[in-house]
């Protein structure tokens, strides 16, 4: 380069961008990311005589690689020869951190791993602390309105997630209508959320033992009227892309793999599916009494991404009908417990709206301010320190938009994990991303990515 | 205004031309610089609000009235930009791009016929609404038009980085590729013109537009239009979804904003050579003229110019709001392998057509509509086949399934009714009933 | 000629400003000097080193060229034959429809080769 003059002492062979003396700019210091075996990449790619490989990278920052993913390309003219991923440009530490909160808090933090799909994963953790715990049956199950509400929740979300999935694809293919049209019906979907969590994302709703809070009133008619604008518009979009033959040309045929590739690799999900090997955790190891509703596993026959999208589509279906399911039940649970009743798990503040809005319970407050010295003791000892969790470990997944979500919880029976992992089914997938793209085209790359739909902060955590 | 009397009502003839005055001239250019210019900032205004419209946003409304001024706003935080030239840029050449990219686009509309002939005001001159005309006139355009392709590709090469190289590339191939359809689509203009010539093309339709009787080259010279200005379906070049920006993914400041501007002056001049060349140019559209006398004199021809100009301009929004971005494979495919062989067959049988109509004498115009609906049936059908095609790839792929090689990953049994599409019926495994799990906790 | 000299008026005026519009760029715009941001895009990683000019490109792109200049010579035969047609009658179109076959057929035989096939 013509500037290297200019560089200070010793920089013939260190990285001339390192954080440190901030040569090189007038406006600050300059930090890059290196990692992975990309310096022996470089490296072979200064030898004479390759001058035909050509090595771009397409991410962290490019419009449609969902995110930060990082995909290093080898081309030739618009073929790809090879590809490979790069993650790890949204690492979190959420599972570390959660090895220093308490169980109640480690929902909180979870909550914002795959943020697209954020029940699943308070939902698969929930599971596995609930399992340990041994609230799963016995004398305090946990109620049955708090699984319905769960289950309500977690098919609005697979609706949400869906629809970000398909409108992002066909924002990578340049049909930005499908992304306005996506993100609008989503919005619907969040709004819905908020009315019944408070918040529109990153929830920390489901908490071991039960859910948060009870459905506030009116939500139950919000989400009919809901179903109902979903019957009306999701064929809408079904139409309008199916009908497109540039639409279908683009993922026909595109990120092909078949039953033997995905189980090879781990996949799950709807790129499973597309196969048609109809493998839904919600039949097949079904939780928070997912047996007793009446749905169908959608699945495809052309193992591409084409399959995919018809799936999400499908799907979303699919949820409705457990949605009217869970509506139909919840009619009937009016009332009903939605924390189990031990009160040395279940969180002792209670939230009420107040005339600001939102706020604690005075009622609650009232009592162990004023009534009892036991109440808050209990109060501060469960809220500050946590309850404790018989040692062991469990794993219980779920079936996440994105496939096998699972959460490996271990406690060695204090107030913390000892260890949370968590399989995500996006970290799982992008494994099949080379097997997909190499030989495709450039574009094909980005159709194959968008059809394993992959949440960077998933894979990363 | 009117008080001008045309000897034609159908305009002025490679005759009106060269006679003007130099002042006349420089008036001229100026104008068609200055609606070029001002032209680019409402299209893109334009563009934005028509496309937020369809995808239920409310599109810029802040900066002047209905946000009108927004382009301008845009174009002023453009120059306030820092200019950047990468290290690895080969820098003449980077800076030349652009230059080159732009000045051709506004050079192709120096022979667009705006109108017919018209006293300039508060003078006695008599000019036609057009700076010049020549006899290859719709050649000058296409030449011009392929020179802006240098500064794309010179672009996209100059600036040292892989993502403008590619997008380089795919302008410069699918730019060729689409101008033979485009050139093939107006030879059966010409052939029935009889001339190269704007102004004339533009007399010849004074009856019937050709866009009616040549409906099919005109539906190809709309496909390929649209190729050759970079825009979607076939925004290949600048496809952001792969090449993040493509030919200009280097550029910033206002060497990007005269790419801009390049871009949107080629959607006009495409959209008003095929006002001029199928939509009569600067004809009153519906048959006004025929119940108005003065529809087709003086300035009003100005409005159906540009009501025709900004028709082709909704098109390519419309295009936009609707279709995703082809790949490059069928792209080249569609180009090559359907336009073209179209093309083709449409000249030699439109020859053929006007040949018998003139030597025997038929109805020629009720001939040619039967047989341009039938063509244009034909080249509506020439998409068909394109996702047909795809299926069969998709089904010539599935028989690979029984032969599996020894040591290949274990797969489970497909459930007994193969894979379905749609509902399948849930797994079963032979082994054991339901598994123990919270599902049976919850019964109890 | 006097049908040309106008588009000289029209070029001088794009010309000059393109032109200015690169040149006033340098002036308007602040200079703040980043290394980093004068390395060419490559989604924030530091660019591959590439031979200049990406290398050799795929002679893919020749084969269009040359498909495409054939074809392109053949309409500039085709524009004079069509402004002439009325003249010309049968002749010409025999003579067209002679021409047209040979470049049909070997475009049909690049078709059958895969010459306009991208994989």
């Amino acid at each position: 380069m013509s500037t290297s003059t200019q560089a200070g002492p010793g920089a013939g062979n260190s990285d001339p961008y390192a954080a440190g003396d901030g040569y090189g700019t007038t406006d600050g210091k300059v930090f890059t990311v290196t990692g992975q075996d990309w310096d022996e990449v470089v490296a072979g790619l200064g030898e004479a005589g390759d001058a035909e490989r050509i090595v771009v990278n397409m991410g962290p920052q490019h419009p449609s690689t969902h995110g930060v993913l990082r995909l290093i390309l080898e081309i030739e003219g618009e073929t790809v020869t090879e590809a490979r991923c790069g993650i790890g440009y949204l690492h979190t530490g959420i599972e570390k951190n959660m090895e220093f909160r308490t169980w109640t808090q480690g929902v909180t933090f979870c909550t914002r791993m795959d943020y697209l799909s954020p029940f699943y994963n308070e939902m698969t953790y929930c599971l596995g602390v609930e399992r340990l715990l041994g609230i799963e049956d016995g004398d305090d199950p946990v109620p049955e309105k708090a699984q319905v509400m769960r289950v309500l929740l977690m098919e609005l979300n697979r609706i949400s997630s869906h629809l970000v999935a398909i409108a992002t694809g066909g924002m990578e293919l340049g049909a930005l209508t499908v992304m306005t049209i996506g993100f609008r019906e989503r919005e619907q979907v969040l709004d819905l959320f908020e009315l019944i969590t408070g918040l529109r994302m990153n929830h920390a709703f489901i908490r071991p033992g039960g859910v948060a809070q009870d459905l506030p009133d009116g939500s139950l008619d919000a989400v009919r009227d809901f179903v109902k604008l979903m019957r009306k518009r999701l064929p809408e979009i079904t139409a309008m892309c199916n009908a497109n033959p540039i639409f279908r040309g683009r993922l026909e045929g595109v990120g092909h793999l078949d039953l033997e590739g995905c189980l090879a690799l781990g996949l799950t999900g709807p790129v499973l599916r597309s196969t048609g090997y109809p493998w839904d955790l919600r039949k097949t190891e079904p939780y928070s009494g997912y047996e007793t509703y009446d749905f169908d596993v959608q699945t495809w026959d052309t193992c591409d991404s084409y399959g995919r999208f018809r799936i999400r589509m499908n799907e979303m279906f699919e949820s409705l009908r457990i949605v009217e399911q869970c509506v139909g039940r919840l009619d009937k649970l009016v009332g009903a417990p939605v924390m189990v009743a031990d009160k040395k798990i279940a969180w002792p503040s209670q939230l009420s709206v107040g005339s600001d809005g939102q706020g604690n319970s005075l009622e609650h407050i009232r009592h162990i301010m004023g009534e009892s010295m036991e109440a808050l003791i209990h109060h501060f000892k469960l809220v500050t320190e946590g309850f404790r969790v018989p040692p062991g470990q469990a794993y219980v997944p779920v079936e996440s938009p994105r496939g096998e979500l699972g959460a490996h919880v271990v406690s060695d029976g204090g107030t913390r994990p000892f260890r949370a992992h968590f399989r995500d089914p996006s970290f799982t997938n992008l494994q099949a991303t080379s097997v997909m793209s190499e030989g495709g085209m450039i574009a094909d790359v980005i159709v194959a990515i968008a059809s394993i739909d992959p949440v960077m902060g998933g894979v990363d955590r | 205004m009117n008080a001008v009397s045309l000897p034609l009502v159908t305009g002025p003839s490679l005759d009106s031309f060269g006679l003007d005055t130099v002042w006349v001239v420089l008036l001229k250019a100026v104008l068609i610089f200055a609606v070029l210019v001002v032209l680019t900032l409402f299209n893109i205004w334009f563009e934005r609000r028509v496309v937020a419209r369809m995808q239920h946003r409310i599109g810029p409304n802040v900066n002047g009235p209905f946000g009108l001024l927004q382009s301008l706003a845009d174009g002023v935080k453009l120059a306030l930009k820092e200019d950047i030239i990468p290290t690895r840029a080969d820098k003449v050449v980077f800076i030349l791009a652009p230059i080159i990219c732009v000045v051709p686009a506004f050079v192709t509309f120096a022979v667009i016929p705006f109108g017919p002939e018209v006293t300039i005001p508060f003078t006695d001159t008599v000019t036609p609404l057009q700076l010049t005309d020549m006899p290859v006139a719709v050649l000058f355009v296409m030449a011009i038009a392929s020179i802006g392709i240098y500064g794309i590709v010179l672009g996209g090469w100059a600036s040292g980085s892989t993502y403008s190289l590619l997008g380089g590339l795919r302008s410069s191939a699918q730019m060729i590729s689409y101008e033979v359809a485009m050139g093939l689509a107006l030879i059966s203009v010409f052939l029935f013109a009889g001339s190269v010539s704007t102004s004339e093309i533009v007399a010849a339709q004074g009856d019937l537009w050709f866009g009616l009787i040549l409906a099919p080259a005109f539906i190809i010279y709309v496909i390929a239009m649209v190729g050759e200005t970079n825009r979607a379906p076939f925004d290949l070049p600048e496809a952001e979804g792969e090449l993040v920006g493509g030919f200009h993914t280097e550029y910033s400041s206002l060497k990007f904003a005269l790419f801009f501007l390049a871009e949107y002056i080629n959607m006009v001049t495409v959209s008003a050579l095929a006002t001029t060349l199928f939509l009569g140019g600067w004809h009153a559209p519906f048959g006004i003229g025929a119940i108005w006398e003065g529809a087709n004199e003086g300035y009003w021809p100005l409005l159906w110019f540009f009501g025709k100009v900004f028709f082709f301009m909704f098109i390519f929004v419309w295009l936009r709001g609707t279709l995703p971005r082809m790949r490059y494979d069928q792209f080249m495919d569609f180009g090559w392998k359907r336009l073209i062989p179209v093309a083709l067959g449409w000249t030699v049988l439109v020859a053929v057509m006007r040949l018998i109509t003139i030597e025997e004498t038929f109805d020629r115009q009720s001939l040619l509509i039967t047989l341009g609906v039938i063509t244009g049936l034909l080249v509506v059908a020439m998409f068909v086949p394109s996702f047909g095609a795809a299926r069969d790839e998709a089904e010539t792929e599935e028989p690979d399934a029984p032969a599996k090689p020894a040591g290949a990953f274990p797969v489970p049994p497909m459930p007994a009714t193969g894979a379905v599409r749609g509902a399948a019926p849930p797994l079963t495994f032979a082994d054991s009933g339901p598994r123990p799990g919270p599902a049976q906790a919850e019964e109890s | 000629m006097e049908l040309y000299t106008p588009v000289l008026a029209l070029l001088a005026l794009a010309a000059g400003f393109a032109i200015f519009s690169v040149a006033v760029s340098t002036l308007t715009g602040p200079k703040r000097y980043n290394r980093a941001r004068l390395d060419s895009y490559e989604c924030g990683i530091e660019p591959t080193p590439q031979p200049f000019g990406g290398g050799r490109i795929p002679v893919k792109y020749y084969t269009v060229a040359m498909t495409f200049i054939i074809f392109d010579v053949e309409i500039m035969f085709l524009v004079p034959w069509a402004v002439y047609f009325d003249q010309l009658s049968w002749f010409g179109l025999i003579a067209v429809v002679l021409f047209l076959f040979n470049i049909t057929l070997a475009y049909a035989y690049e078709w059958r080769r895969g010459g306009l096939d991208w994989d």
